[in-house]
């Protein structure tokens, strides 16, 4: 059961990790126009010749 | 548009450095197309800096060089692209709301966390339970378990412990204080039974409860806050404007919250007053109904003080504002919401009740649960483990929820398809007409129409447009713009369903019907192409028949194919003469019509359909509907029609197409099945869940789970009114949201020939959704 010693605290420590992105995601506005971002990557217009 | 022009240098905010900002609600967005149109258009104007259109928001946020362009530029440019917009003054209440999202999606993310953590050591304690796990490894995941619940459930909870500790300081109950009850019993519980090394511990249970109940909560606050910028949007693209009257006597469209004490502002029959101030000039009676509660109008004469909100009756006015102007956007904004969620409909009553006798009922249930227990011999902590389950799975919130939320996601669709409610239990009321009642001009056709100068003397018809300034007529409106007159006559009086008349040069001129103007039927059938609609005009001895045509809504065909194919009874009833009406019923398939009808006979032929106990949508636009819009069962006007009429109004709709009215059957539909749907499902829960909750069958994390998921099926049902799609055959008979000239290229015009050679060719604009 000695493997619980760092198992568990590294577990912690991984879904701290996604909790902090998620945070930082949120914070950063990324969630703002959800709707949109799922637009915009439609047109080609940021590839040279196409327009 | 108009003949006048705009002021909108209020919604301009100046940044450092010599820019401009401004943000726009837009109109008519649909696809990746448009964002890409209305981005590249607007970056190509001079003095443009950047422009940005959040989508899901349909708001333009736009920054520019200062002097270089104008705002009202930039507004022509979007209308120009196609799209309607208004500027929008973002308020402080939106930043609220959108922090207090934030805050609640954060909260989610941590207790989220937190519960997945805990379920990981909690799953290996139960297994562990049941074979051979020692007392110190159990420990050691419970003393964890509790390091990760204890601040996780500390922060994520405090949504629900401050409404509740609000709600116990007022002494009341509301929903939190169960909550917060019933998770500070199991994480004390919890931290009890595990210094005593006890084989249970409930930490799962109550971050489990903090997680869902958030859940639904966000569902909750995002649902709200979406309607809430929808009915932002509206309240300013519905741009309430007041008519100011410059030194020269030329007119003004401002908002009306920039008006400044001092101005002189025109208000016409039937219009509301913009803001507090004294007649100058004009005779009329108002209608201070909606501000005072007085219900007899009130004669106005000049020198007499007028309030912000009354209704004008026939006469034009000129007013001198006293105080600034006060439809702020904040408060039209909680207006249109107020009014399309107010709790007026049977089962929201229902609901409320329902909700505000549950609460102690819960206590009560709890408290008796767990002295029932100890008097049948069970141990305390046995007692109290049933009393939490209690406690958390009788929460009403399922119950509370099943209404509103429907009511919340339907008026949000509405707003979001351009149809503003003036009444919460309009939803109930139109799910259940079986009768369309439409009025033609301004409803059917569009509120424009268009004037046939060649066949009217010029100067009469100069003076015709002058005087028509100051009818809310929608031919008058025609006229008045076909002319382009700025200055109205002063003491214009309107007579409802007849026309205006005024004193020019000490003799009185009419403009109106041929009847008001002195004119026989016969004259006016000797001239007669039967396409047309007249207006008279007489002055000095000198009479004018102006020949005004009117062209269908674009859609207007296919709209009420579709109503028709519901098993929806159609019927026409309208002002003009048969011979104008009729084309329009036959190119519409509408076979029941009534002509020359005056507001009196629209209300009996309504009541005629209530005593035959037909439920009626009445669906007009002009003063002479406004009687019969309240005789319906429900009723819905154009954004275009006069202010009277709006209030008597259900619902508006905005846009040039008909669609709408079809898309508001459709979608109160849904939403009255939704609200019955949830109801049962809430009843359905709590008959079941209460009784095993206290016979104690239930653990904390199953009541946990029941309750939650009982509250977020409610939700996400709910949510299901927000698919009601727009009809793909009205898409595909009108692209998108034609500008009017393609709608006269496409769409079924009354008269086409002689349109195409008096209206001035206004550039097309292609607007196909495509990339």
């Amino acid at each position: 059961m000695n493997v619980l010693v760092y198992l568990v605290p590294l577990a912690l420590l991984l879904g701290l990790t996604g909790l902090a992105g998620f945070l930082w995601t949120l914070k950063s506005g990324q969630y703002d126009d959800l709707d949109g971002a799922a637009l915009r990557i439609l047109p080609d217009d940021d590839v040279a010749g196409t327009q | 548009m108009t003949a006048e022009t705009i002021d909108l240098s209020k919604f301009v905010e100046r940044g450092d450095a010599g820019t401009s900002h401004m943000t726009l609600a837009v109109d008519g967005v649909g696809c990746a197309g448009c964002i890409r149109k209305i981005e590249g258009g607007l970056a190509k104007l001079p003095g443009v800096i950047d422009a940005r259109l959040n989508f899901t928001q349909r708001r333009l946020a736009i920054d520019w060089h200062d002097g270089e362009i104008a705002a009202a530029d930039i507004v022509a440019e979007l209308e120009a692209i196609g799209y309607h917009a208004h500027p929008f003054a973002p308020e402080r209440a939106d930043a609220d709301d959108k922090r207090q999202e934030k805050r609640l999606l954060r909260c989610l993310a941590v207790a989220g966390f937190a519960a997945m953590n805990v379920m990981l050591l909690s799953v290996s304690v139960w297994s562990g339970n049941a074979s051979d796990m020692t007392f110190v490894t159990r420990d050691l995941f419970h003393w964890l378990s509790a390091l990760i619940v204890l601040p996780a459930a500390a922060y994520a909870g405090q949504p629900f412990y401050q409404s509740a500790w609000r709600a116990v300081r007022n002494r009341a109950l509301n929903m939190d204080v169960p909550i917060t009850i019933g998770v500070s019993l199991a994480l004390a519980l919890s931290l009890y039974e595990t210094a005593g090394h006890a084989a249970d511990a409930y930490f799962d249970s109550a971050i489990m409860l903090v997680f869902f109940l958030l859940c639904g909560r966000y569902l909750d606050c995002a649902m709200r806050r979406k309607t809430k910028v929808f009915a932002g949007n509206l309240a300013s693209l519905k741009g309430e404007f007041a008519h100011r009257l410059d030194a020269t006597g030329a007119l003004t469209r401002v908002p009306i919250s920039a008006l400044q004490p001092g101005d002189r502002v025109l208000v016409r029959p039937g219009e509301n007053i913009p803001a507090d101030g004294a007649v100058l000039d004009g005779i009329s009676a108002v209608d201070d109904g909606l501000v005072t509660g007085e219900t007899l109008p009130r004669n106005v004469d000049p020198g007499a003080a007028v309030y912000a909100g009354s209704i004008n009756g026939g006469g034009a006015l000129t007013v001198k504002v006293s105080a600034a102007g006060t439809g702020t956007l904040a408060d039209e904004v909680e207006r249109l919401l107020d009014k399309a969620t107010a709790a007026k409909s049977r089962s929201v009553r229902l609901a409320d009740r329902a909700a505000r006798l549950y609460a102690p009922v819960v206590h009560t249930a709890a408290a008796l649960t767990a002295i029932g227990w100890l008097l049948a011999g069970a141990s305390l902590h046995a007692a109290i483990v049933a009393a939490i389950a209690v406690l958390i799975i009788t929460c009403p919130c399922a119950i509370a929820l099943a209404i509103p939320a429907v009511q919340v996601v339907a008026a949000g669709q509405l707003f979001r398809a351009g149809i503003i409610l003036n009444n919460g239990d309009a939803i109930e009321r139109m799910a259940e007409i079986d009768t369309v009642v439409f009025d033609k001009t301004g409803t059917l056709t569009l509120p424009d129409p268009v004037v046939d100068a060649s066949a009217v003397a010029p100067d009469l018809l100069g003076r015709a447009a002058r005087l028509a300034l100051s009818s809310r007529h929608p031919l008058a409106a025609a006229l008045a713009r076909s002319a382009g007159e700025h200055v109205p006559y002063a003491g214009a009086v309107e007579e409802p369903g007849r026309g205006v008349r005024v004193l020019i040069d000490g003799e009185e001129a009419r403009l109106g019907s041929p009847a008001f103007c002195g004119l026989s039927a016969a004259t006016v059938a000797a001239g007669d192409d039967s396409t047309a609609s007249w207006l008279a005009f007489a002055h000095g001895g000198r009479t004018a028949l102006i020949p005004i045509r009117q062209r269908l809504r674009p859609d207007a065909i296919a709209v009420v194919e579709a109503l028709a194919a519901r098993g929806l009874d159609l019927i026409m009833l309208s002002g003009d003469r048969p011979e104008a009406v009729r084309p329009v019923a036959q190119s519409l398939g509408i076979t029941d019509w009534h002509a020359g009808l005056t507001p009196k006979g629209k209300i009996e032929a309504i009541a005629r359909l209530n005593s035959r106990e037909r439920r009626v949508l009445m669906v007009g636009d002009g003063l002479n509907d406004a009687p019969a819009l309240a005789a319906a069962h429900a009723s819905l006007s154009p954004i275009t029609a006069a202010h009277l009429t709006q209030a008597h109004a259900d619902a508006l709709f905005l846009g040039e197409r008909l669609a709408p009215v079809l898309y508001a059957i459709r979608v109160t539909r849904r939403a009255r099945s939704l609200m019955r749907q949830n109801l049962a499902l809430a009843v359905i829960y709590n008959t079941l869940a209460v009784p095993i909750a206290m016979a104690g069958f239930a653990t904390p994390l199953i009541a946990a789970a029941a309750m939650s998921g009982s509250s977020i099926l409610v939700t996400l049902n709910a949510l299901r009114a927000r698919f009601v799609t727009p009809d793909k055959a009205m898409a595909q008979a009108m692209p998108a949201r034609a500008g009017r000239d393609e709608a006269e290229a496409q769409g079924p015009a009354v008269a086409t020939a002689p349109i195409a050679a008096v209206t001035s060719a206004v550039e097309a604009h292609d607007h196909e959704c495509v990339l």
